[in-house]
């Protein structure tokens, strides 16, 4: 059997800001066809470091390889042409316009986002706007939100601009979709919808993704493997069973000590 | 009594001449402001740069300024837009990584630049005293037909203007401008050249900018530094726009002619007053326009036409096309 191949490569990169250094040495990857998860504490640099892949910020020290090449310091625009989505914490949602019109944005190399074909040359604009149209109406129905499809996208709930989010990446050929903590601000019955979507894009449309997220039931659910970091820097990583046992890794999310004293207080009780 | 409708006829020719003027003009910025986000506080540079251009274009030969070179008024009209195009090129490409308020008070001052280097360059521009004789068409037709003439070439280029910038929004480069609008990091994940795009509009924008500086030299034969003030050319253009409604080409249309036909009323208006407090009300109309300002935003907080989103539109008229199966 041969090696997954790695999709995601990330070598020795460190990032400060100022004197903190909120990223260092840290080296990962995440494998083609997987959901992989990134936990750790908060301030363990997760954010940082999905930025830097996004190409939102550079790195100070280190690569980053997309599909093996060297994509460090690359533009989002550029990283998304090259099969890079990502989806952000807070969601980011084109307000003022419908969510009809946020999926159909999307679509890259649309014949009428050069100036001079909007102009002059909309016949040739027309067949390809009802092929987007017909595709954001499939990824709406996809995730449930046909009914809002004429809705300006500022009005939609915290969780309904999350799926709008994962539409969003739905609408492109992605290699790679890189959810920031997707589950925030989701109810239950809304998060088992989303962790549905997640599981279905992965198997039926071989879709890779690496998430954030701090619902640990979620991670359990979805990932394998689940990558933990801490303090800037890779921890360690596996499947959610032995990171649950890991002690290294009770002790970065409730401090120095606590794995040793957390059967103690269970036993005082 | 024949006499007097004759002048508010005419009155009302000239106040739909300078209205639709203005009403280029505020397309211009709807481009920048209400479509793409870019806070574009310096209008009066852009304009400036259209007007004198093609004044110096236009003008028979003079020996108090550049030129002039003769040229017919289309073709100076048409290098107004290339003149203020190229500069916002060269502006856009400093200014438009800034964040939407460092833009405007960048905007700001290099429009004064231009103002001023326009303003003391005599030897281009006649300085102060600015360039006269510019060819105005149809002028030798006659009162009323010269004007109403010119009121014509005016309403056509208005009409030209709205289909361009109209097409533009509606296509699917107007939906990334939006998107850029609304969230420029979200716009850049999903894959469009910000930069590029915000470079585009900025360029597109100004040359209607600059066009209706080359349309005021015209209508009235003459350009000066007085016209180009910011509070003429910048501060009464973004109140049109606001009030119109921001993102609407249409908004921006009736906005232009509305705040152009108060603010040229109030001018009569302070004519009947005694010559001090004239001088006092001319400061009053300022006033009075702000408080326009409010008024309506208190009421429509989008403007008089809000902004529509074309795809809203479209799906339902294909909804009424197509009956339900």
């Amino acid at each position: 059997m041969t090696e997954p191949r790695p999709l995601i490569a990330v070598e020795h990169i460190s990032k400060s800001f100022g004197g903190i250094q909120a990223v260092r040495d840290c080296s990962l990857v995440v494998h083609k066809g997987s959901i992989t998860g990134l936990i750790g504490p908060n301030g363990a640099g997760k954010s940082t470091l999905f930025n830097m892949v996004a190409g939102f910020m550079p790195p100070t020290s280190g690569c980053i390889f997309l599909d093996g090449q060297d994509v460090t310091g690359k533009r989002p625009h550029e990283l998304f042409a090259r099969g890079l989505v990502r989806t952000f914490q807070i969601p980011h949602e084109f307000s003022a316009m419908t969510v009809l019109e946020n999926l159909m944005v999307v679509p890259a190399q649309q014949a009428g986002e050069n100036l001079a074909t909007a102009l002059f040359a909309r016949g040739r604009i027309r067949k390809q706007e009802q092929e987007i149209r017909d595709r954001a109406e499939q990824v709406l129905e996809f995730l449930r939100l046909t009914h809002l499809r004429l809705e300006r996208a500022g009005n939609l709930s915290g969780g309904q601009k999350k799926l709008l989010e994962l539409g969003r990446s739905m609408m492109t050929e992605a290699k790679i979709v890189l959810l920031d903590e997707l589950g925030a601000g989701v109810n239950r019955t809304l998060l088992a919808d989303l962790a549905t979507d997640i599981e279905r894009l992965n198997r039926d449309h071989g879709y890779t993704f690496w998430l954030i997220e701090h619902d640990m039931d979620l991670i359990a659910r979805l990932c394998d493997p689940v990558i933990v970091m801490a303090e800037g820097t890779v921890l360690t990583q596996g499947n959610m069973a032995d990171i649950k046992a890991n002690p290294a890794v009770i002790e970065a999310y409730l401090g120095a000590g606590a794995a040793e004293k957390a059967p103690a207080h269970g036993a005082a009780g | 009594m024949e006499q007097m409708m004759f002048g508010i006829m005419m009155y009302l020719v000239a106040l739909l001449t300078i209205g639709g003027i203005y009403a280029v003009i505020a397309l211009g910025l709807n481009m920048h402001w209400g479509v793409s986000g870019l806070f574009n506080a310096g209008i009066a540079g852009f304009f400036a740069i259209g007007a004198y251009t093609s004044a110096i274009l236009t003008t028979p030969t003079s020996i108090k300024h550049l030129g002039g070179f003769d040229l017919p008024v289309w073709l100076g009209m048409l290098a107004s837009m290339i003149a203020a195009g190229i500069v916002a090129y060269a502006v856009g490409r400093i200014c438009l990584r800034l964040r939407s308020d460092y833009l405007a008070i960048a905007t700001i001052g290099i429009a004064e630049i231009f103002r001023l280097v326009l303003k003391n360059e005599s030897w281009m521009t006649n300085g102060t005293r600015g360039i006269a004789n510019v060819p105005k068409p149809f002028e030798d037709l006659g009162t009323p037909w010269s004007q109403l003439a010119f009121l014509a070439v005016v309403i056509v280029i208005v009409a030209a203007v709205y289909v361009v910038v109209e097409r533009a929004l509606n296509a699917p480069w107007g939906r990334v401008m939006r998107a850029i609008r609304e969230n420029d990091d979200a716009a850049e994940a999903a894959g469009k050249d910000v930069v590029r795009f915000r470079l585009e509009a900025f360029v597109f924008g100004a040359m209607f900018m600059g066009l209706g500086g080359a349309m005021t030299a015209h209508s009235f034969k003459f350009i000066g530094p007085e016209a180009t003030e910011p509070l003429l050319t910048t501060f009464l253009v973004w109140v049109m726009l606001i009030i119109g409604g921001s993102g609407n080409n249409r908004g921006a249309i009736l906005g232009a002619i509305i705040v152009w036909a108060i603010w040229s009323m109030t001018q009569i208006l302070t004519g009947f007053l005694p010559p001090d407090l004239a001088v006092r009300a001319a400061t009053l109309r300022v006033f009075l326009v702000g408080l326009l300002l409010q008024v309506v935003l208190q009421r429509f907080s989008r403007g008089l036409i809000p902004e529509k989103s074309p795809t809203a539109a479209a799906a339902t008229i294909s909804q009424k096309v197509t009956p339900a199966p």
